[in-house]
């Protein structure tokens, strides 16, 4: 039997989309493993339609302040301590004036604020730049609590959310970061543990419920969303003795609302249009 | 047949060349296969030894279950899962609920998944449960 091209090209072409077909459909029958009804959200989780925070600015007062609240993020989180500032991970930390707020060192301000470190983090922006440049949707909003979240799984290290994010809140892990998490950083539960496959250990110490990031990713503050799910504040407003306040931005009861309806509150760079959900009061 | 002698030694070349890698193993003893264990002070503890889903589901399946259990939480901030077994709830971490129980990853995970030669790359972030050196 011979076959012309024509014969040719046509049975080659219904097999290419039967073949094609066969495979999708495979693949839809595959999907639904997991019944939407056998997952649910933790009942005992914290919920609000959006989380903010207001810095009161006037009750950091020494260098103990500013360093219970970073460290008891970092520690929580595993974020790893490295000497050299150009490779720094940081999730929250202590800012300059002219650096947390540049355009506004107006020339007589009173130097107590001009020289007045302050606490800054991801600001979980309304609108937020570095979801939109993301390739991967690594990085998303939430859409239940409009927290700025972090799907390490999906990120690809490209970087462009640092580039679009105007407040440096995000880290890039320019090596593995395990071998620097910080040793003085004990939790009580923590213990010395073998990272797999014989390899000798990496971390010494670090919070073993709470995976560390790998070489090659991006990473920031996403609010404690593992600490709201299970009905805790974040590690930072616990530690700050009342100097970060938590709450709903969406709740006019809530307590960040009652304290922003009181007081003059100021944002990093609104001018930006972004709208963060961190806002900033002196006392 | 022109050049016959070349041909026929061409032909044993390349039939030696491939079926080298079946020789070769004749005769060696095969590699066992992999026995991973359950045997751990948390699993010992329970009085009806079950894991979330059926032992078969498991086996079969867990790749595909905790790639769902990441987007779940991860995504949409869900954390627990009702078995389809008996209805109980488990929260949905590797760290926190499967590796509880299966503190043996080197005897658990890695023996079966050297075995088939996969590398996941759990490990690269998740913390494994400390080990005994054997």
């Amino acid at each position: 039997m011979s076959i012309n091209r024509r014969e040719f090209l046509k049975v080659a072409g219904a097999s290419t989309l039967l073949g094609v077909g066969g495979m999708s459909v495979s693949a839809l029958l595959k999907e639904n493993l997991l019944e939407a009804s056998q997952v649910m959200t933790d009942p005992g989780s914290l919920v609000a339609k959006r989380w903010g925070m207001v810095v009161d600015v006037s009750k950091f007062k020494t260098e103990e302040d500013y360093k219970r609240v970073t460290d008891a993020c970092h520690r929580i989180h595993n974020v790893p301590t490295i000497g050299n500032p150009k490779e720094e991970v940081k999730w929250i930390w202590k800012e300059t004036y002219e650096h947390a707020f540049p355009g506004q060192e107006d020339e007589f301000l009173s130097p107590e604020i001009k020289h007045m470190p302050f606490t800054v983090l991801c600001n979980h922006c309304a609108n937020p730049p570095c979801v939109r440049v993301c390739p991967t949707k690594a990085t998303f909003k939430r859409k239940s609590d409009g927290i700025v979240m972090m799907d390490m799984h999906r990120c690809i290290g490209c970087r462009f959310c640092m580039a679009g994010c105007p407040y440096g809140a995000r880290s890039f892990n320019y090596r593995d970061p395990r071998p620097s998490i910080n040793e003085e950083n004990v939790l009580p539960y923590d213990s010395d543990f073998v990272k797999g496959e014989g390899q000798q250990i990496l971390i010494k110490k670090g919070n073993l419920s709470f995976p560390t990031r790998m070489r090659g990713v991006v990473e920031k503050c996403t609010f404690c969303y593992e600490r709201l799910a299970i009905g805790l504040k974040p590690a930072c407003v616990e530690a700050s003795q009342g100097a970060l306040i938590f709450g709903d931005l969406e709740d006019p009861d809530s307590e960040v609302r009652k304290i922003l309806n009181e007081r003059y509150s100021f944002r990093r760079k609104p001018e930006l249009g972004t709208q963060p959900s961190v806002y900033y009061i002196l006392g | 047949m022109y050049d016959g002698w070349k041909i026929i030694i061409g032909l044993i070349i390349f039939v030696g060349i491939a079926t080298f890698p079946f020789l070769y193993d004749v005769g060696k003893a095969s590699i066992p296969p992999p026995d991973p264990k359950i045997d751990t002070p948390e699993i010992q503890k329970m009085a009806v030894k079950k894991c979330v889903e059926s032992k078969s589901f498991m086996k079969a399946e867990h790749m595909v279950m905790i790639n769902d259990w990441r987007d779940a939480v991860v995504r949409e901030g869900n954390r627990l899962y009702t078995s389809t077994t008996d209805g109980q709830q488990y929260t949905m971490s590797l760290q926190n609920t499967c590796m509880k129980c299966h503190s043996n990853k080197t005897k658990f995970c890695d023996e079966c998944h050297n075995y088939v030669g996969v590398k996941p790359y759990c490990w690269d972030c998740h913390i494994a449960p400390k080990e005994e050196k054997t």
